[in-house]
């Protein structure tokens, strides 16, 4: 419908940027104890072994040192982070029962829209809790689950969800994970049962509103054997001048033959921590590609992982990132290759433009299980001016014979000769750097549903706009 | 200056990295002419076509350029091009990632008295792929990537003739070696001539581009100097003859600083 196109098209830099104040939200004290674990807990009314996993992570946590690599995160103090803001709701899914203000944040997000036109399924996450989750009755008839993590802890599925929690991440995997495991909250969890395919998306939005807190939601998605899911995650945040925080988790798990594709657009304000750790492991046969658009946080640190660990196990990756004025961005994914005769494609595209730092980082191992497995890895990364930078470290560990891999990747800056033909046919200058950009871009955009390209073209628009003189 | 020239250049001098490429260049075209600048290689020809367009590789040491009643030698090139002004690229570049039609929307999208409704745009530049015989399926392909040197030659002339400037200057100086892009350039140049009454200043070593044409007048550069100047009947002496016989006069030009 061109009439959707044209409303994202017309978004501004308020549509991110706007907040509301927050002084009705229940907030937690800020800071880290067991008394703040417990109260989280106790809010939520859950299984007694959640608990107990929640205080074993804050353990691990207080006792696993911060990464000695990667951008700096000096800025963020966890004494002074709010781990819990509950929104003044409960979870609705008719969007006229979400409060006032609420229900303004995600209509100037698109997102009631979106789930008009093109969506099977939506949840909305304000904070630390969800405010709205609904899916269309077809999709429900199919014995599709799609509902708020947390509810489904007292749900059907209970018990996979205890079998398969932090499975995939650890709380021993990095100190973030571990906080991860001791504050999360929030979340969705998909059920999609064998040889089941659901035709539409379903799409998960997260917005953090209060200022100075941490967003941990948790992310759990079950594609059973021969299914077909495609999941959408999208995340903003308004601008605020103390650190805020997000430790997200998405463990997702691929079965037999299944097929999932995860698409994320990331457009956390410039004040944002962005430590999110992502995770696929995938059976005989089955494929995860992942599409991800990084735009937003000042710090990042994200490498979605996928685990081939069944023959003929695929994984694709394919990635952007723009860093700005003020962001370090520490992106790529990372791919073990553990079974016969998987294969791993990995394209990725940065952009560093007015200071900011886009990093690579890249790490794909073969293991003595994994012959006959191919892998091939494309960086690109763009520089728009003097005083931004772009890094590349690809890592490969491959421990068998009759592996293929391959690795390029370039380097470069907006060729002034390219800048002065698209001026000699009368585009200005702003413009005709805003569409070779786009056009850098575009192997990305076009992985993306057509609605979230636009918004990434609109993205780097906002992002080139005022990069002249 | 000559009241009534569409381009007319004074005493133009360029530079890139501090070294002289254009030596006060004087140069007139009056509408609907067509003019020839000729010359050896690297006389700087291209240059002065560049420098006409604002290519700020190149820093204009003096003179100006007046296009249309208004001196141009500031502005910059996207405004250039919107008053008027064209020039087609000896090697046009490629842009990933942008479809050759959107890039052409985009040329048009900048001129508010050639805007067009996306149905009527798809058919115009359809029939123009269609008179230049490119093949259709080239429009939504990313701009340059992958073209044939007489590919990128027919997408040069589908803008020439998209957007109807009141002066293109053809930088040919290479395509005389290639009989397709020849022939390309060739019908191009009819039919901008014929629809649009335009306006041409060929650049060019080679004299075949030439044939069909009628020139009105011949400008020959020199090591960045313009040594000589005339009629068409100039073209046949240079077939014959070559630049040989104006190698030299640069230097007798440069006596008169």
């Amino acid at each position: 419908m061109p009439k959707k196109r044209t409303q994202v098209a017309d978004i501004d830099r308020s549509m991110y940027d706007f907040r509301y104040d927050d002084s009705d939200e229940e907030k937690l004290q800020a800071g880290l104890t067991p008394d703040i674990v417990r109260e989280i807990s106790a809010k939520k009314d859950e299984p007694e072994w959640m608990l107990e996993h929640r205080l074993k992570s804050l353990e691990i946590y207080n006792s696993m040192p911060v990464s000695d690599w990667g951008p700096s995160i000096k800025g963020l103090d966890m004494d002074n982070i709010v781990t819990y803001v509950k929104p003044n709701t409960d979870q609705k899914s008719d969007w006229d029962n979400v409060p006032e203000n609420i229900k303004d944040t995600f209509e100037r997000l698109g997102i009631p829209q979106a789930e008009r036109s093109y969506l099977a399924g939506v949840g909305a996450q304000y904070d630390s809790e969800l405010v709205y989750h609904s899916m269309q009755d077809s999709a429900a008839k199919m014995g599709i689950v799609y509902s708020g993590i947390e509810e489904a802890l007292h749900g059907e599925y209970a018990d996979l969800i205890h079998e398969k929690f932090m499975t995939l991440i650890t709380p021993r995997d990095h100190k973030f994970a571990a906080l991860h495991g001791a504050v999360w909250s929030g979340g969705s969890f998909v059920y999609v049962p064998k040889g089941t395919k659901l035709d539409y998306p379903l799409q998960s939005y997260f917005r953090l509103n209060a200022k100075g807190a941490g967003q941990f939601e948790h992310t759990l998605i079950i594609v059973e054997d021969d299914a077909d899911l495609h999941f959408i995650e999208g995340c903003s945040a308004p601008k605020y001048n103390v650190a805020n925080l997000h430790a997200g988790a998405v463990e997702l798990f691929v079965g037999k033959n299944a097929h999932l594709r995860y698409s994320t657009i990331e457009n956390w304000s410039k004040n944002m921590y962005n430590l999110n750790t992502k995770r696929a492991i995938v059976d005989e046969g089955g494929s995860v590609e992942w599409v991800s658009g990084s735009f937003g946080s000042h710090v990042g640190y994200l490498y979605p992982m996928s685990i081939l660990n069944g023959r003929k196990a695929r994984c694709s990756f394919t990635g952007i990132t723009f860093a700005g004025q003020g962001q370090n961005l520490d992106t790529g994914c990372k791919v073990v290759m553990n079974a016969p005769e998987t294969s791993t494609s990995i394209e990725t595209k940065s952009i560093s433009k007015s200071g900011g730092v886009s990093t690579f980082r890249s790490s794909v191992v073969a293991t003595p299980k994994a012959e006959g497995s191919a892998a091939s890895v494309s960086c690109q990364s763009l520089m728009l001016d003097d005083k931004s930078r772009s890094d590349t470290i690809p890592a490969m560990d491959i421990r068998c014979k009759n592996v293929d891999v391959g690795h390029e990747a370039t380097i470069g800056r907006i060729g002034d000769d390219k800048v002065f033909y698209l001026m000699s046919r009368g585009i200005p200058e702003e413009a005709a750097r805003t569409m070779i950009v786009n056009g850098f871009a575009d192997p990305v955009s076009k992985e993306l549903p057509l609605e979230y390209a636009v918004e990434m073209n609109n993205l780097i628009k906002l992002e080139m706009e005022g990069a002249i003189g | 200056m000559t009241r009534d020239a569409l381009l007319s250049v004074r005493d133009l001098s360029a530079s890139v990295d501090e070294k002289t490429i254009l030596h006060h260049v004087d140069l007139d075209v009056a509408p609907g002419e067509v003019h020839v600048l000729m010359g050896p290689n690297g006389a700087g020809k291209s240059t002065l076509g560049h420098v006409a367009m604002g290519d700020p590789t190149y820093t204009v040491t003096g003179g100006s350029i007046v296009f249309d009643g208004n001196d141009i030698t500031e502005l910059s090139t996207d405004k250039r091009s919107r008053a008027g002004l064209f020039l087609s690229f000896q090697a046009p570049v490629e842009i990933p990632g942008v479809p050759l039609s959107s890039f052409l929307r985009s040329t048009l999208d900048e001129r508010p008295d050639m805007k067009m409704k996306n149905k009527q745009f798809r058919k115009t530049i359809k029939e123009l792929a269609c008179e230049l015989n490119m093949d259709q399926a080239y429009l939504d392909r990313e701009l340059g990537v992958g073209f044939s040197g007489g590919e990128k030659k027919k997408v040069e002339m589908l803008q020439l003739l998209l957007l109807k400037p009141k002066l293109a200057i053809l930088d040919e100086t290479d395509s005389g070696l290639d009989v397709d892009a020849l022939s390309v350039v060739s019908q191009g140049m009819d039919a901008y001539r014929e629809r649009c009454d335009g306006t041409l200043l060929i650049i060019t070593h080679n004299t075949r581009i030439l044939e069909h044409l009628d020139v009105d007048r011949v400008h020959v550069m020199v090591r960045g100097h313009i040594v000589a100047e005339g009629d068409a009947s100039m073209i046949s002496d240079i077939d014959e003859n070559g630049f040989e016989q104006f190698i030299g006069a640069d230097d007798a030009s440069e006596a008169h600083e």
